[in-house]
């Protein structure tokens, strides 16, 4: 409601004799509420009026279908209206249902804004060259002739003098759902594409989302091997959900926040979720919440297995046959007695500690009595659907805190069947699309996806043993040069915001920038060259699904409306750049955009004959596969039927709760003073862990940057209309406020010895005393003092990188608040 | 006399993802500041910390509020220029060439639905999306609400199958103005009047 200073303030009762007070309670809580620029129209940039003003509009209505393809884990069509070549309104999807594996795909509240991102004065307009130091903001605009032409010798002088693997893809995933125009994953990018045709790039692995649990599955599993879809939830007796937040983080309203809440509503599946937040899965299906300390899962399930163990409640059965490194008896030859799980457990192993409810307790916050009692509920309700969000995981021990989870779900017996889990995130049907306009990289050297600024500082000295790198032993040459396509890691997004910018500033080092955007977005700040890219909506494009339980889908996104400006879609640059390196028939080979788009649906109808035409697709927007599973997705069935015949790629062929490679890693792998690498999955202290936390005086907050209904990472951050509406603030609970004399809604600064953010406080009882919480991915925006008034979390965070994937430990990071 | 619409609200399958507040604005592009729906958080409770342990009994659930186009329609009783009325409907509408802006249905209405206009110098509210409804659609919020926790319809009919909750904290009792509202409470919902908790997010509302 619009509180301003010319709001009537007589307390005059109105002509109905009811004293206003009497019956204000709903507006009383807006007393304190903030002037809102009631005489500014923010929509004065919206089709209609201003610099997108439109000459031709003739009130005719036209509605085509588009998508929102950022990385949320959903993929939600839009109907776009449109009037006068401009999108005057975004419609929600009106086909399907409201049954599971029919569902309309209801865009969410980011989706529905699209129109407002699209016609923000953000918004990227002439390609440019940077003048002035990187970052400084000084740019000259170019034609494209000139980008191209630059970009070209570019990458040829840096193939010349330091070879291909110089060149790296950074990261990015704000155009994540398309088949052409696709940021992610890299090597299925047109990027990607561009650069195999001269010989290649720098590879990375894993992501910014899941690095620590692809590394945990890489050692547990042999890789990845998903879980149980949640509709499955419905054959479990109980749901336990570790992190997992998906009536925010896949919000789709036909995607996996639908799912969890008709599977819940249907199937009435008693839920606990475990989360240091009351996140909105647990306001909305939760029938018990287990807050705990951030980066403290692993000792959780040790504190319950404990339970289970003395209990004798665990499935021995299962362990015996479908497990290595649960007890004494199931160890791989040439490893010292005390080195199994429950030797872990018992206190037998080297550290002498009986990993009892109590000493769990202490570590993770949650009462001894209560882990005792979920360890009994777990153990013995059968099947028990056990599955992990990315939170647990994206800590400096979260490759223990993944690997603990799954542990979890071995001990009850529950992996392979239905209503039970692998304790990995959900699983979700997918169409087996074709995707023939992928490539393959020359380049075999990989580095995680986290060590790029690494790479950049000190490429060779990296090596597989102190650095993670794969496909070869070492780094040859540093990374100089970076393609950052609708990404926001090469500052935004990535760890310590300052130090980072504080290395590309040095352009000595990495020697050029290109970025492809549709906005000047804080790494677009960090350009050397910047090329406007057009939005989804601007070009035809095959939109491959989300993730939506036991739903295929996929939409043929129309081209809305005409790239504004001098804005050109990305497979438009590449085949120009292509053509400058000789190359451009290998890159298109002789196929636009459509014909590509044509190509792919074609070579698809292969395997799913269903498939409609282009023009029938088209015209119907949203394709769902009418013959999806009857059931959700039950990975590991035919392992649990027999290991013997179906083994893992594992070096035991089981499941290594007790991993050999890690065995081998934990003695041969060089590791930062401090950091463990652990064959079992055990709790570890680490640096800014809770334990710190509780030391430090200067620091003593653990801080964790949750998944926001404003953003999708840092996509659709900076639009009025979802600043509005979830405006940025810090979590933290009414006992840190109270002790540091901070009240809802005060201004506070949060900080560290890497940074310092303004934002508002959010005084919650939704989340746990001793942490606190900045929604990622808001816009860094220093002021004169340095201090972030964007509140970004990365701000804060730090490059350290976990032990065995060399994951972003985003959620470890320590802090202090104060009022500003 | 034509039946009387109103909305359904199901409390307990709301994220406060406020989809519908956007989508509202979309259809209807009101400015910033200017929402004729808004969602707020409500919660309360406490924690108990014993040593290194930590224990919540707290609670929290999420309110989407427009207009509930009231039998008793106290913004209709106050308007001083008769800008603001009802229709056969129920539909409480504003005419724009009578409104002169003063503000009175704003201040009195106790879900803040009529909403100032600083561009057009007038009030504005929802109507039900009257022009969706005439073909055939379901208004903009609910179409929009990816949870389907949003229904509209004949108020009997809504009543009939929903129940006739047409309060809870933090909204005021519904005897005030009589809402053509029905809601599905959450399990944490408190009843008006009995309330512990607050609005946690009252710049948003
Ligand atoms: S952000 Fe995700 S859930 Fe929201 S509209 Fe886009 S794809 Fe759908």
């Amino acid at each position: 409601m619009t509180a301003t200073s010319d709001h009537p303030t007589s307390t005059d009762v109105p002509s109905n004799g009811l004293s206003r007070r009497s019956f204000l309670k709903w507006s009383a809580a807006a007393g304190g509420g903030v002037a809102l620029a009631s005489g500014t129209n923010q929509l004065g940039l919206l089709p209609g009026s201003g610099l997108w003003a439109s000459e031709d509009e003739d009130g005719g209505l036209e509605t085509r279908w588009s998508a929102c393809v950022v990385n949320c884990g959903s993929c939600c069509p839009l109907r776009m209206q449109v009037a006068g070549g401009r999108v005057v309104r975004v419609l929600p999807d009106d086909t399907g249902d409201d049954e599971l594996g029919s569902q309309q795909i209801r865009a969410c509240v980011r989706g529905l804004s699209y129109r407002q991102r699209m016609y923000s004065p953000d918004r990227l307009k002439v390609p440019m060259k940077r003048v002035g130091k990187r970052g400084a903001g000084e740019w000259e605009e170019i034609s494209w002739e000139q980008a191209y032409d630059e970009i070209a010798e570019a990458v040829q002088r840096i193939i010349d003098e330091y070879g291909n693997e110089a060149i790296y893809l950074n990261y990015g995933t704000g155009t994540i759902r398309g088949t052409i125009a696709k940021s992610w994953p890299p090597a299925i990018t047109p990027i990607a594409r561009l650069m195999n045709t001269v010989g290649g790039y720098l590879n990375h692995y894993a992501d910014y989302s899941t690095a620590q649990i692809q590394g945990a599955v890489a050692y547990h599993y042999g890789g990845w091997i998903g879980a149980n879809s949640l509709d499955d939830a419905k054959s479990a007796n109980l749901q336990v959900l570790f992190g997992n937040n998906p009536l925010e983080t896949r919000m789709s309203g036909g995607g996996e926040a639908f799912v969890t809440q008709r599977t819940r509503e249907q199937s009435k599946v008693r839920t606990i979720v475990i989360d240091p937040r009351y996140s909105e899965t647990a306001l909305g299906v939760a029938d018990e919440w287990v807050p705990l300390r951030p980066g403290t899962d692993a000792a959780l399930v040790a504190g319950m297995a404990h339970v289970m163990v003395s209990e004798d409640l665990h499935d021995q059965e299962f362990l015996d046959s479908h497990c290595q490194g649960f007890d004494e008896d199931h160890m791989p030859e040439d490893v010292p007695e005390g080195s199994s799980y429950v030797a872990y457990l018992m206190g037998e192993g080297p550290d002498g500690v009986e990993k009892t409810p109590e000493w769990a307790a202490s570590i993770t916050g949650v009462p001894a009595d209560t882990i005792v009692r979920l360890a009994r509920e777990i153990a013995t309700t059968k099947p028990t659907y056990i599955n992990q969000g990315w939170g647990p995981q994206r800590h400096a021990n979260g490759e223990n805190q993944a690997r603990a989870i799954f542990t979890l779900v071995a001990m009850t017996g529950n992996i392979g069947i239905r209503g039970g889990s692998t304790g990995e995130r959900e699983g979700s049907y997918g169409l087996p699309m074709a995707n023939p306009y992928a490539s393959e990289n020359p380049v075999e050297t990989s580095i995680p996806v986290f060590a790029w600024t690494d790479a950049v500082e000190k490429g060779p000295e990296m090596t597989a043993t102190n650095a993670g790198v794969q496909g070869a032993d070492r780094l040859e040459v540093p990374i100089k040069m970076i393609w950052n396509y609708a990404g926001n890691a090469l500052t935004n997004q990535h760890g310590d915001i300052n130090r980072t910018i504080e290395l590309l500033e040095d352009d000595s080092k990495c020697e050029m920038i290109v970025v492809i955007d549709t906005r000047m977005t804080v790494s677009a700040r960090y350009a050397d060259i910047l090329l406007p890219d057009a939005m989804n909506a601007e070009q035809l494009d095959l939109v491959a699904q989300g993730s939506a339980g036991n739903m295929g889908y996929t939409i043929l996104g129309d081209q809305v409306v005409e790239p504004p400006f001098e804005c050109k879609t990305v497979y438009e640059m590449c085949s120009e750049i292509a053509k400058r390196l000789g190359t451009e028939e290998d890159f298109t080979e002789g196929r636009t955009q459509e014909e590509w788009v044509r190509h792919i649906l074609d070579a698809s109808r292969e395997d799913i004959p269903d498939l409609p035409s282009f023009e029938e697709l088209k015209e119907m927007g949203v394709w769902r596969d009418p013959n999806p599973p009857e059931v959700g997705y039950v990975p590991l069935e035919d392992f649990r039927a027999d290991p013997e015949e179906h083994p893992l790629p594992t070096p035991s062929g089981k499941i290594e709760i007790f991993s050999t490679e890690l065995w081998e890693m934990a003695e041969t792998w060089e590791l930062p003073e401090g950091d463990r690498i652990t064959a079992l999955p055990e709790h570890l202290d680490t640096w800014e862990g809770p334990a710190e936390a509780r030391e430090r005086d200067d620091h003593p907050l653990q801080c964790i940057g949750h998944h926001y209904k404003q953003r999708t990472h840092s996509t659709y951050g900076n639009l009025p209309w979802l600043e509005e509406a979830h405006p940025q603030i810090v979590w933290m609970n009414p006992v840190d406020a109270e002790e540091r004399g901070i009240g809802n809604d005060d201004t506070v600064e949060v900080f560290n010895e890497r940074g310092r953010i303004r934002l508002p406080a959010r005084v919650t009882v939704r989340i746990a005393p001793g942490v606190v919480s900045v929604p990622q991915g808001a816009w860094f925006t220093p002021n004169e003092q340095g201090v972030d008034v964007g509140g970004s979390v990365n701000t804060l965070t730090s490059w350290r990188q976990s032990p065995i994937h060399k994951g972003n430990a985003q959620h470890t990071t320590l802090v202090q608040i104060a009022r500003a | 006399m034509a039946v009387t619409l109103g909305f359904y609200f199901d409390q307990t399958l709301c994220n406060g993802c406020k989809a519908c507040q956007i989508a509202c604005k979309d259809k209807h592009d009101t400015a910033i500041g200017v929402n004729w729906r808004r969602v707020a958080e409500y919660g309360g409770g406490t924690w108990q910390i014993t040593g290194d342990t930590f224990s919540p009994n707290i609670f929290a659930n999420y309110l989407t509020m427009a207009c509930n186009h009231c039998d008793d329609a106290v913004c209709v009783d106050v308007c001083p220029t008769t800008a603001m009325h009802q229709r056969e409907d129920g539909v409480v509408v504003v005419d724009d060439d009578l409104c002169v802006g003063c503000r009175y249905c704003e201040w009195s209405c106790p879900y803040s639905a009529p909403q100032y206009d600083a561009e057009t110098g007038r009030m504005s509210k929802c109507d039900l999306c009257t022009d969706y409804r005439e073909a055939g659609l379901d208004p903009a919020c609910v179409a929009a609400c990816p949870s389907r926790a949003l229904d509209w319809g004949p108020i009997d009919e809504l009543r009939e199958q929903y129940g006739d909750v047409a309060g809870i904290a933090p909204l005021p009792d519904p005897s005030v103005t009589r809402p053509n509202l029905v809601i599905k409470p959450h399990h944490s919902a408190e009843p008006v009047g009995a309330a512990t908790g607050a609005i946690t997010n009252p710049r948003e509302v």
